[in-house]
């Protein structure tokens, strides 16, 4: 298992130019700006490009719209994790010589909708089994495991309001984050929360009130790789692949085996911790996918940093800063920086959010996060489900 | 009953048995002799030692326990109307016979629902052509 680590280096990452309400651009033309901003990061052109991994797209739609063939593709499409799952794709095919370049593009119109395929047949099993039950969208089917993990464990809605604040005070140092202070005036919900203000903000979908749930936005995402052996030539310092897992644990979340474990999450994690050598006490800086306030606190369980069922008093655990501010214990000044672009949650989230996720532990690594930059950052872990915990992909990077 | 206005499924002839059975207002699960019913309907058992091609069906009791829920406060067709508006529950029903299965909880007060309360099949005629198995606090 241990061959793979630090053989394949992330050496571009990007986001589209923009994020949130983007509708002058198509779920195509998303993808392709983020390659183009993942390349110029990379100092590549298109015509380095050999492999071609992407989510939300079959690769053929986008190898043709970028006008390249590529000679290694993988349209693994499972969801917010996707992307995680093509770095780890794409060291196995660089590694095997299969491809040089690999470029994993996102690219989703979540909010606006321009050319965003919705919806599934009536006849497969969500369609027979879930769909005639009103379910509607992510609220109403991640929400469903909370309440078990509730009545197992003693977790609260407040230890989960304590994650939304925790994310926002991030957003606030963040200038792309949709629902920070540098976007977005506190009379439209900008700015920071309190975990009150989580609790009294409108119900969505008991447990999830409204600053439960992540945001809805337009935007894509690239990262370009390739070897360790290449990436010593570039002008910015890569960011090896340590180690990486990925699971299928099962599609429906009536049909999760336990609602209050996330087997993929173990899966995909012991496989990442294997790999890399490494354990959740040797990682310094997690993003956690945070489609709502719980997606984050399963990783944290699932993947060894809390015993099970102590997330909630985890999370909700705070301190008094010099000035006396509220340090929250995943937020700016906590001992678990977690989601340090301001999350899901409240930077951006446009259905397949993984490759933002990766995005910024690239950043975190590199020192490039500015007011949000956390200290001696040389390990960061992306981790991400699929679907409703029924996939999940995890990576660990490492600047050195 | 027409003019329903919430999502529909639609069988395959693997699940057929299934949506015949709850018009017939029966509750029918696929059964292997060794492992016992399972669900979602499928024409061989899913455990993955067994994965034998030998299914019946037989008819559960329509019992079960709330597994877990949650409280939806979005007018997500049919609970888009007056007399049908949201909140409403959803619910994850684990049958006596042991499979879970999504459902609604059909209950005056969505919040007085709790986690392992006991319940039972309600079969709601939608249309002319389908039944959905819903349930009620036993």
């Amino acid at each position: 298992m241990d061959q793979i680590r630090h053989k394949v280096a992330i050496v571009g990452a990007a986001e589209t130019d923009d994020l949130g309400q983007m509708p002058h651009m198509s779920r195509l033309a998303l993808h392709a700006q983020a390659a183009k901003n993942a390349l110029d990061d990379a100092g590549m052109s298109l015509a380095d490009v050999d492999g071609l991994l992407c989510a939300g797209a079959i690769p053929n739609e986008v190898a043709e719209y970028l006008g390249i063939q590529p000679r290694y593709i993988d349209g693994t499409s499972v969801g917010g994790c996707s992307f995680m799952i093509h770095v780890r794709h794409a060291v196995a095919a660089i590694m095997a010589g299969y491809c040089d370049v690999a470029l994993i593009t996102h690219g989703e119109s979540g909010r606006s909708g321009v050319d965003a395929p919705r919806g599934g047949s009536a006849s497969s099993p969500g369609g027979q089994y879930e769909a005639p039950f009103a379910i509607g969208g992510a609220p109403t089917t991640f929400s469903i495991p909370v309440l078990r993990h509730f009545h197992e464990y003693g977790t609260t809605k407040e230890h989960l309001a304590h994650i939304a604040a925790a994310t926002r005070a991030w957003a606030n140092l963040n200038p792309m984050a949709m629902m920070g202070s540098h976007r977005r005036a506190p009379e439209r919900g900008g700015g920071p929360i309190t975990p009150q203000d989580v609790l009294n903000s409108r119900m969505i979908c008991y447990p999830f009130n409204l600053l439960d749930c992540c945001v809805v936005a337009d935007g894509g995402g690239a990262l370009v790789l390739v070897s360790e052996e290449r990436a010593r030539d570039f002008a910015k310092d890569p960011v090896y692949v340590l180690g990486a897992g990925e699971a299928a644990a099962h599609w429906m979340v009536s049909q999760m085996r336990d609602h209050t474990t996330a087997d993929g999450y173990r899966i995909a994690g012991e496989a990442a911790y294997k790999s890399a050598g490494l354990g959740p006490q040797d990682i310094d800086h997690c993003m956690f996918y945070d489609a709502f306030t719980f997606t984050p606190l399963m990783a944290a369980e699932d993947l060894g940093f809390v015993p099970k069922g102590e997330g909630g008093p985890f999370f909700a655990e705070t301190k008094t800063g010099p000035d006396g501010e509220v340090i929250y214990k995943s937020g700016p000044g906590g001992d678990f920086p977690m989601n340090t672009n301001g999350g899901g949650l409240s930077y951006c989230h446009t259905g397949m959010y993984g490759m933002f996720a990766i995005v910024e532990s690239v950043r975190q690594l590199r020192g490039e996060c500015g007011d949000r930059q956390v200290p001696d950052v040389n390990v960061s872990m992306a981790h991400g489900p699929g679907g409703m915990f029924a996939s999940a992909g995890t990576i660990i990077l490492s600047n050195a | 009953m027409a003019d329903y206005a919430g999502r529909l499924p639609v069988a395959t002839p693997e699940s057929q048995p299934y949506w015949d059975g709850l018009k017939e207002h029966k509750l029918m699960l696929p059964t292997c002799d060794d492992c016992g019913p399972h669900f979602y309907p499928r024409p061989f058992c899913p455990m993955p030692e067994c994965f034998n091609w030998d299914i019946k069906w037989t008819q559960a009791s329509g019992k079960g326990k709330v597994h877990t829920f949650v409280i939806s406060h979005q007018p997500i067709p049919p609970y888009n109307t007056e007399d049908n508006a949201p909140p409403y529950v959803i619910a994850v029903i684990e049958l006596e016979e042991g499979p879970r299965m999504m459902s609604n909880l059909i209950i005056d007060d969505p919040y007085s629902t709790t986690v392992d309360m006991d319940v039972e099949i309600v079969f709601d005629d939608v249309t002319d052509e389908v039944t959905l198995p819903k349930f009620k606090p036993a």
